[in-house]
């Protein structure tokens, strides 16, 4: 085991060899596992946000559906109100309607009874001077005695 | 084997230990090449790294194919190791330690080839009589890949505290800043920055040699006949079995030293 010029050819074979390995093989191998990495943790951000915005927009939607239920049963309540408050009204309307009926019908009554008694009276003014003709045995001269049967009228 | 020696123990082992050495200057000493190895850590070097910029050429960043997944598990695997050990600004260093790491682990697993099957093959086919199939028992690659991580973590120190801050640890860390403490800070730091190459390439060097020598004692079983054979076979797949944690481990502490003297050259004191 003599030391002799294999050991300088050897160190000049090792320092290209070295030289090619730093030049060509790790650089481009290292920038692929590098740009892989980073792609790899960028797909794994993404999905985390993809997860994350699934969750919110969940959520979103959770609340989005709580507003519409609620605001459905405020208009449910509102109609509710509405429906009452008409019915309501509709009944006051109904019942004013019913007194005024009720009011007129009385009025024409007491204007038919009215009509009644002087048709009455008139028939009994007749009747009076229909019998005092009778039993004065002559005709009343209703002309000579109209004073009279007016004030008889009257009194009735 | 085709040697024309005599076949002993000692021929049998020193030959499988035998450089194909090629002599740049005829004449040997320093300035001879060990051909095997440096062919055999080429040729993993270029089917490691050719194999991994052919799957970082097709990479996406989108769904990405088995292949790319195993290429980015072990791109993944020395990154953190990186991150865990070191918080500097360096761009090289993670690259470096992938480098160290695979090419380190494959020429270790060299030593799965079983030795024998081998030597015939390089005789046979190759027609070359000697040689040696693991770099990493070779301690001319442990050094070399030693000292270039040394050289690196000089140079880190140097751009990190500057020239002046690097002379002024190396005498006033770690006992203290008193001129009398200067010598034994430059002597503490001195051996530190010794025995840092060396262990980093002996214990590589180290266990894969033994790895191998142990590999070749086992084959001798095979000269005592058919129940050498037998046992012989059976020591050896539980050896390689073994050899399997060895070569990876060693290829791990290999990768985690590189990276904690580079990172610990970067530290202030």
């Amino acid at each position: 085991m003599d030391i002799n010029l294999t050991l300088i050819m050897q160190a000049v074979g090792f320092a290209a060899f070295i030289w090619f390995t730093a030049k060509f093989v790790w650089p481009p191998m290292m920038n692929a596992i590098e740009t892989r990495r980073k792609e790899i943790a960028d797909g794994l951000a993404a999905g985390e946000q993809g997860r994350q915005s699934l969750a919110s927009s969940e959520k979103r939607v959770t609340e989005m559906l709580n507003e519409a239920k609620s605001k459905a049963s405020e208009i449910v309540a509102q109609g509710e109100k509405f429906k009452s408050e008409t019915m309501d009204r509709a009944k006051a309307e109904a019942k004013a309607e019913a007194d005024r009926i009720v009011a007129a019908a009385k009025a024409e009554i007491q204007q038919e009874v009215a009509r009644a008694k002087e048709s009455l009276r008139k028939s009994v003014a007749d009747l009076a001077v229909a019998g005092a003709s009778k039993i004065l045995k002559r005709e009343v001269d209703a002309k000579a005695h109209a004073d009279l049967l007016a004030e008889m009228q009257k009194q009735l | 084997m085709a040697a024309a020696h005599e076949l002993t123990p000692t021929s049998y082992i020193q030959h499988h230990l035998t450089f194909l050495t090629h002599r740049v200057d005829g004449k040997g000493g320093f300035w001879t090449v060990n051909v095997d190895t440096i062919v055999t850590s080429v040729i993993l070097g270029v089917l490691c790294f050719g194999f991994l910029w052919w799957i970082t050429r097709k990479a996406t960043s989108k769904v990405p194919s088995k292949t790319q997944a195993f290429v980015e598990l072990a791109i993944g695997f020395v990154d953190n190791e990186v991150r865990s050990a070191y918080q500097g600004a360096s761009k090289l260093i993670a690259p470096m330690a992938l480098t160290t790491f695979v090419l380190v682990l494959f020429m270790n697993a060299m030593d799965f080839l079983p030795v024998d099957i081998m030597s015939w093959i390089y005789a046979n086919v190759f027609h070359q009589e000697t040689w040696r199939s693991v770099p990493t028992a070779d301690v001319n690659t442990t050094f070399a890949l030693a000292l270039s991580v040394f050289g690196l973590s000089i140079f880190y120190a140097v751009k990190a505290k500057g020239f002046g801050g690097w002379i002024h640890e190396l005498f006033c860390a770690p006992f203290g800043a008193n001129p009398l403490l200067w010598p034994a800070n430059l002597v503490f730091n001195l051996v530190e920055y010794v025995s840092k190459p060396l262990s980093h390439s002996l214990r590589l060097f180290g266990n894969m040699y033994a790895g191998e020598i142990i590999f070749m004692l086992l084959g001798m079983w095979a000269a005592t006949g058919l129940a050498g054979v037998v046992a012989g076979a059976v020591l050896h797949l539980g050896w390689s079995i073994f050899h399997i944690l060895i070569v990876v481990l060693q290829a791990y502490i290999f990768m985690m030293l590189t990276i904690v003297y580079l990172a610990m050259a970067q530290e202030h004191h």
